[in-house]
């Protein structure tokens, strides 16, 4: 007995293992659009009992903004963990980020107890890219890579894009935005103006209050940032925010030795209004960040850099969503003293 | 006890004793301590992560970039340590920081003191002053090996240098043209300088062109379209520069020219 005692502790206590990538997919490297829509599709056809695409919405060129919603599939009404890539156009090292995070998710589903607990418990809504005709836009040739905006005309002749996040409904064009059409923060003509901002909101509005955790990848500059982006108003969450961030940058850190800048968005970068993570706070989803990623000083991120890149940010990001779920769900250690004691008594049972 | 508690205390201690009669230098040496230990008790605590320190502390390696810059040299800003700022009365405000500089290249890093004056909003905009604390593990960074064999290769090229979009969309950047993109970033630091303000934060984001001119007084001599960004604004401008270099010249720039938004890039 003791024996098997010793093994189910090893099989318990084991560290989550490497994931592996399986097939052809090469996640270290930028892939355009069409190859990103490819990719959903197979994710959901190589996992069907745990994956489904979910399109959500139209951008103004008319393209499907579509999410991949990964978790085990129940009837039940299960808590979600929201996390957008792309809705800058310029940030490739985002949608990059969202393809690797499901792909790490799935491999370690089967391996890692934590994972597989997580998927039992909740959903993850995973967008790998938001602002698709940015995104798509960016790839056109080298005059367009640095394209921030969407593509959507603006109210003057000639001039194109709204900065995405700055058009949702939180405190909406006072701060950080400007309403010249021409402006890379130009904020759109009215809160939710652009319809990726409202597939967005329309989709949180339907399931508001069962949302766990907000994150929106984006970069450059290795921070996490939590609102709210008007310095003058205080999250009423503040501490927490700040403690499970430095978490975060801690794990990240541990990875490759990267520091990343824990803060407000206006005290370590500016203020700002109408982003999606202030409106997320203010839907009441308590744990909502903007994650920007690799490196100091581009947006060209060297493709050499995706797989470090995706590395640290993983452990990060999933630093902040354990937390959230540990708190309604309980912690790995909980769970395991429970399931530890059931197999003592099971197998005290089978011995008498 | 630090530097700013002795120039206090002494202070104090002056003040209490008064400057010796007919003592024009002591007088003198009197206010002067009195003005500093004014100065260091008006100065405001910064925290070092958040954004009036992290923008102060940006322009630092910008202006090293501009006297050390080279195309095997190059300066960024590791981290802030400590930071203060005050009101220089109506002309501007002064920060003073405690802050690691890094050798990008070589990856040296060294701990340093700076201090960043912006002027105020005057009839005409005026670039930061900037004074750094001797750097001797950085500036002993030795790269004239370099700096030579390019020098010399450069110097008659036929065909002269011509690229474009470094790095490119990918980030992939030749390793021939290394060189030119760290002199594009020395080169745009002028730039990046003089525009800094307290409500920028400046790099070069790409180098959209560059081209190599005949060289000229032993100076080789390009002619430079580069993109910079600034992270306040998220604007790209774009800047047209002319300049040379040579090994023992250094970075020099002759023009610097703002070109028009491109509106559909």
């Amino acid at each position: 007995m003791l024996k098997l005692v010793g093994f189910s502790l090893l099989v318990l206590f084991s560290s989550e293992r490497p994931a592996t990538v399986e097939g052809v997919y090469d996640y270290y490297k930028y892939h355009p659009m069409s190859e990103i829509g490819v990719w959903m599709v197979q994710m959901k056809e190589d996992h069907p009992d745990l994956v489904t695409r979910v399109e959500y919405g139209t951008t103004y060129e008319k393209r499907t903004i579509s999410l991949l919603k990964i978790g085990l599939k129940t009837n039940a009404i299960k808590k979600i963990a929201w996390m957008d890539c792309g809705i800058h156009a310029s940030e490739w090292i985002a949608p990059a980020f969202c393809q690797y995070f499901v792909n790490q998710i799935l491999q370690s589903y089967k391996t890692d107890a934590k994972i597989r607990r997580m998927m039992e418990n909740l959903d993850f809504y995973v967008t790998p890219v938001l602002n698709v005709d940015g995104y798509i836009y960016s790839w056109k040739d080298s005059t367009t890579r640095l394209w921030r905006k969407n593509r959507k005309p603006g109210p003057s002749t000639g001039c194109y894009g709204t900065d995405l996040d700055l058009n949702f409904d939180a405190n909406w064009g006072n701060l950080g935005a400007s309403f010249n059409c021409s402006s890379d923060t130009f904020c759109g003509t009215n809160p939710e103006s652009e319809s990726e901002v409202k597939a967005v909101a329309d989709l949180v509005r339907k399931q508001r209050g069962n949302f766990l955790c907000f994150l929106s990848i984006q970069s450059f500059g290795q921070l996490i940032l939590f609102p709210y982006g008007d310095p003058n108003d205080t999250v009423p969450n503040y501490n927490e925010l700040m403690k499970v961030g430095q978490d975060a940058a801690e794990a990240i850190k541990k990875v490759h030795g990267q520091n990343y800048t824990v803060g407000s968005f206006p005290n370590v970068l500016y203020p700002d209004s109408g982003s999606i993570r202030d409106w997320a706070r203010m839907q009441g989803i308590r744990f909502s960040y903007t994650f920007k990623l690799r490196d100091k000083g581009t947006f060209q991120l060297p493709e050499d850099q995706i797989q470090p890149a995706c590395e640290e940010a993983y452990r990060g990001a999933l630093r902040v969503i354990t937390h959230a779920h540990d708190q309604i769900y309980g912690g790995g250690a909980a769970a395991t003293a429970a399931t530890l004691w059931t197999l003592l008594l099971a197998a005290g049972v089978t011995l008498m | 006890m630090g530097p700013k508690s002795v120039v206090v205390l002494a202070a104090f201690l002056t003040a209490a004793i008064g400057p010796r009669a007919g003592s024009e230098v002591n007088e003198g040496r009197a206010s002067a301590l009195e003005d500093a230990a004014e100065r260091a008790m008006a100065a405001r605590q910064l925290n070092p992560h958040h954004y009036e320190a992290r923008r102060a502390a940006q322009v630092v390696p910008l202006y090293l970039n501009t006297r050390h810059g080279s195309p095997f040299r190059l300066f960024g800003l590791q981290t802030v340590h400590a930071a203060t700022v005050e009101d220089v009365g109506d002309s501007g405000r002064r920060y003073q920081l405690e802050m690691s500089v890094q050798e990008i290249i070589t990856e040296t890093t060294e701990k340093c003191s700076a201090e960043v004056f912006f002027p105020g909003e005057g009839k005409q905009p005026s670039p930061p002053q900037v004074k750094v604390s001797p750097l001797t593990e950085l500036l002993r960074v030795d790269a004239k090996a370099e700096e030579e064999a390019l020098y010399q290769r450069y110097r008659t090229k036929d065909p002269p240098l011509s690229a474009q979009y470094l790095p490119d969309s990918h980030g992939r950047l030749d390793p021939d043209m290394k060189p030119f993109w760290h002199l594009c970033i020395v080169a745009s630091s002028f730039v990046m300088l003089s525009e800094s303000t307290e409500g920028t934060l400046y790099n070069m984001a790409q180098v959209a062109s560059i081209t190599q001119l005949p060289t000229e007084n032993e100076q080789l001599k390009f002619d430079g379209l580069v993109l910079l960004h600034d992270m306040v604004s998220q604007e790209i401008p774009r800047w047209k520069l002319l300049f040379t270099w040579s090994p023992a010249g250094g970075v020099t720039v002759l023009q610097m020219e703002q070109q028009p938004r491109c509106p559909h890039c």
